[in-house]
């Protein structure tokens, strides 16, 4: 393999990991800091992606990323609802929510469950043309990525720092201290959510413009894959101050398509995929608590030879 | 002012679990009023506590501070006006967010989209320095990182760095060790009256539930049957104290844990 295909395979990689890197914050925000797993991201992602897809089409390229990010809003603000006021279970109103975005993705992207943008102008395309003939001609996807993803990091870190993210964090860390401090943690569930989800349906809307075509499965999988690239992320940049994990979160999400892409490269068929990306977050989470139980197994195996 | 008037708490109702928790409970604590409460394990003391801070509404009555109905506010609004500790120095703080963020909750000042001041991070240090356990200078370090006794100091911070109309201390010191407990009991006293705050406390420990505050009273099935101030308070010795409950109650005070305390 020569160095310019090694280029260009880091480079797709690094483009692919910064878009999914936005579901990654999102879930750094639901699941690290709201302690809540959003099951809906799935879903959530493909209606990004849908919506972003028709206001392309329909000839509005700029305005597809607020239209993706709103219909986000909306649905992080159900899923919220159902788990704080209607007493459904975190993990099942995410389900919920989720199942019933297939209808709903199937029915925007017009009783399709595929949409082409080859000819249709996007925030891509429109960049591809400004930057040609430059010198940063071939980069307009990652100018772009790059430029999202430090926006959305620059806004949790200062999000995180007012009251109201303060409150959030509060909200997954100690709910009763939130409402001893005179806060509706309902209150800060639905924020919490309806702005990463928002983050979600951005990260949808900009992966199917950069591939061209989305598909009713475009979603399928991402928050596993999310969370494995959250979990490798917090093994490299764990700790410290919110903008630091921000950035670890981004950097678990590209080290994640690298690894896959090289991984690709050693024949492993592409539909390991998912699988891998179970496997990475079964080992992230049971991996500390295996470690913890190590020591009792031990003794427990010593205690039965002295039996013996 | 807090008023309590005629409240009831059943849990569990038409099961084989039902428990009347209080009956009909009336209590009237008044300005700068403290009052410690003691009574065997399940006399319905913390179900008072629950109660008055929103836990759960009370099934009957009701509950009105300095004139303001509160009987159906949901917790968090009543959150404004009371505090509350508990014997578990975990529950009151966040221990994955630093001191000062959490004092920032607890303070609330400048909006939903407001940050950490200069003057707020002064004015944090500057109570902190109260506490006298060094926390002055640790603002940045995560409270879970803190020992139970430093916690219910923060916590005890948290709860009165805007000054409540009602502080309420359910055994917060129970679970610290004895040179630890001593010293927030202290921080509490000065706190409470350095501020004027009404403050009610559950003490299993009867001398010092005679030695503190202003007013003594004793629960027992889920209502008050001993209310003792002033003049009769101070004549009282703990021995009067369980003959009292004996005479009230109809019978002896079994609780071990308060027996031993003596």
């Amino acid at each position: 393999m020569d160095i310019s295909s090694i280029i260009s395979l880091i480079q797709t990689s690094v483009e692919l990991g910064l878009v999914s890197s936005l579901t990654v914050l999102a879930l750094f925000l639901s699941y690290t800091m709201l302690n809540v797993c959003d099951l809906s991201t799935d879903g959530c992602f493909t209606l990004g992606a849908a919506v972003g897809a028709v206001v392309a089409l329909s000839g509005h390229p700029f305005l597809s990323i607020p239209a993706a990010m709103l219909a986000g809003v909306t649905s992080g603000f159900i899923t919220g609802i159902l788990q704080t006021k209607m007493g459904i279970d975190s993990l099942l109103s995410g389900i919920i929510v989720n199942t019933a975005l297939y209808s709903i993705n199937i029915a925007i992207m017009g009783n399709s469950s595929l949409i082409n943008l080859n000819k249709t102008e996007t925030v891509f395309t429109m960049l591809k043309t400004a930057l040609g003939g430059t010198s940063m001609a071939g980069m307009y996807k990652a100018v772009i990525s790059v430029i999202a993803v430090a926006a959305t990091v620059i806004f949790l870190a200062l999000f995180l720092s007012t009251r109201l993210g303060l409150a959030i964090r509060a909200t997954g860390n100690n709910p009763d201290m939130v409402r001893s401090s005179s806060i509706n943690p309902v209150f800060t569930t639905l924020v919490g959510l309806c702005v990463a989800n928002a983050f979600t349906a951005l990260s949808g809307c900009m992966l199917g413009q950069l591939q061209k075509s989305v598909n009713i499965d475009i979603g399928t999988g991402m928050v596993t894959m999310a969370l494995a690239s959250l979990l490798i992320g917090r093994a490299f940049l764990g700790r410290g101050k919110i903008t630091t994990r921000a950035i670890g979160a981004v950097l678990g999400a590209v080290i994640f398509r690298i690894v896959y892409a090289v991984a690709l490269r050693f024949n492993m068929p592409a539909f390991m995929l998912k699988f891998v990306s179970s496997v990475i977050v079964i080992i992230a989470i049971s991996g500390p608590y295996l470690k913890s139980r190590i020591p009792v197994i031990k003794r427990r195996l010593s205690a039965k030879k002295a039996r013996a | 002012m807090l008023v309590i008037d005629k409240i009831t708490k059943t849990f569990n109702p038409g099961t084989i679990n039902e428990k009347q928790a209080l009956k009909g409970l009336s209590l009237t604590v008044n300005d700068a009023d403290f009052i410690t409460i003691i009574g065997a394990n399940g006399a319905g003391k913390s179900t008072l506590f629950n109660a008055i801070r929103g836990k759960f509404l009370t099934d009957s009555g009701s509950i009105l501070l300095d004139g303001e109905d509160i009987t159906l506010q949901p917790d968090y609004v009543r959150a404004r006006n009371i505090g509350m500790l508990f014997q578990d120095p975990m529950l009151g703080s966040a221990p994955g967010m630093t001191i000062e963020e959490n004092l920032a909750l607890a303070a609330g000042r400048g909006g939903w989209f407001g940050r950490i001041s200069k003057a707020d991070r002064e004015l944090f240090r500057e109570r902190l320095s109260l506490l006298d356990m060094g926390l002055e200078d640790r603002v940045d370090s995560l409270v879970g990182l803190l020992s139970g006794g430093q916690r219910q100091a923060l916590t005890l911070m948290m709860a009165t760095i805007n000054k409540p109309k009602l502080l309420m201390l359910d055994e917060h010191t129970a679970a610290l060790d004895p040179a630890t407990a001593e010293k927030v009991l202290e921080l509490t006293k000065s706190i409470v009256r350095d501020n004027n705050i009404s403050c009610l406390m559950v003490t299993h420990n009867m001398q010092s539930a005679l030695d503190l505050g202003n007013r003594t009273i004793m629960m027992d099935q889920g209502n008050i049957i001993f209310d003792t101030s002033g003049e009769e308070r101070a004549k009282l010795t703990v021995n009067d104290f369980l003959l009292k409950f004996k005479e009230a109650a109809g019978k002896a005070l079994d609780s071990d844990r308060m027996l031993l305390e003596r």
